[in-house]
């Protein structure tokens, strides 16, 4: 019952959130609704018995990408502000294109039969998920690590300034 | 809560994401709303570990790395903002035609 309530609870402001995200006129606004949803999306994975991943979502998204995302604001914030039309001539076919798609998933996702599975989730999933980690899946970690410094290295040049 | 709570919510949160890719203009909205289409997948994700196969963690360990390289991807999308807003004075996706004929 309780899980219910939370569930309803994060989902409407999961919801409301991410239109305000996606339609307000203020960019920084939009950032802080990005934020909102990002934490309640968070809390959703705790529901879920996904401890790590909620902890992981909140220190980078909430913590760096959000600050990543306002600090661009900022950095182009003389523009942006003054930029009052926000949404391009497109909005109609993109409400219409958005609504098709999330009619045809939930359309599919009524004829759809998944298996479950009863199995009560370990209570914790932290020693599990470093041990798959380092063992079957340690060719993936160490690829996005590659990928992680390729992107740091490549932000880094891109972003400069000639002749620095 | 069953599974296809958890998979309405992320086929509404994905539409949402996918709305404002469409139509925003400013270069920066649109990729707060691919991080809205990552959040959509990532609970895909960790409801299907969650309810298909709760023992396996099979499901977190690719939210992981969903979420690693959307941060990849906004730490480079970023750059590349930044640097078009130092070469245009501007943000709009509409007039960055650079690469556009």
């Amino acid at each position: 019952m309780t899980e219910t309530i939370v569930f309803y609870l994060f989902s409407f402001i999961i919801i409301v959130s991410a239109l305000a995200v996606v339609t307000l006129r203020n960019i920084f606004h939009c950032a802080l609704f990005l934020i909102l949803c990002l934490f309640c999306v968070a809390g959703l994975y705790v529901l879920l018995y996904a401890d790590f991943i909620a902890v992981i979502q909140v220190l980078l998204y909430v913590g760096a990408v959000s600050i990543l995302i306002i600090f661009a604001i900022m950095l182009t914030a003389r523009l942006a502000g003054r930029q009052v039309v926000m949404q391009n001539e497109q909005t109609f076919i993109g409400a219409f294109l958005a609504l098709i798609l999330m009619g045809g998933i939930l359309w599919s996702l009524t004829g759809t039969f998944i298996r479950q599975s009863a199995e009560v989730p370990p209570p914790k999933s932290l020693a599990t998920i470093g041990r798959l980690l380092m063992t079957d899946y340690v060719l993936p970690f160490e690829l996005v690590s590659v990928l992680l410094l390729a992107a740091l290295i490549g932000a880094i040049v891109i972003a400069r300034r000639e002749g620095t | 809560m069953q599974l296809i709570h958890y998979l309405s919510l992320s086929a509404i949160l994905f539409s949402i994401g996918f709305y404002g890719v469409i139509t925003r203009r400013n270069a920066i909205a649109i990729l707060m709303s691919l991080e809205l289409m990552f959040n959509a997948v990532n609970i895909n994700l960790v409801a299907f570990n969650r309810f298909v196969t709760p023992t396996e963690f099979i499901g977190q360990i690719f939210a992981i790395f969903v979420i690693v390289v959307a941060a990849a991807e906004a730490t480079v999308g970023l750059a590349i903002v930044i640097l078009i807003h130092r070469n245009w004075r501007s943000i709009d996706a509409d007039r960055v035609n650079l690469m556009k004929w």
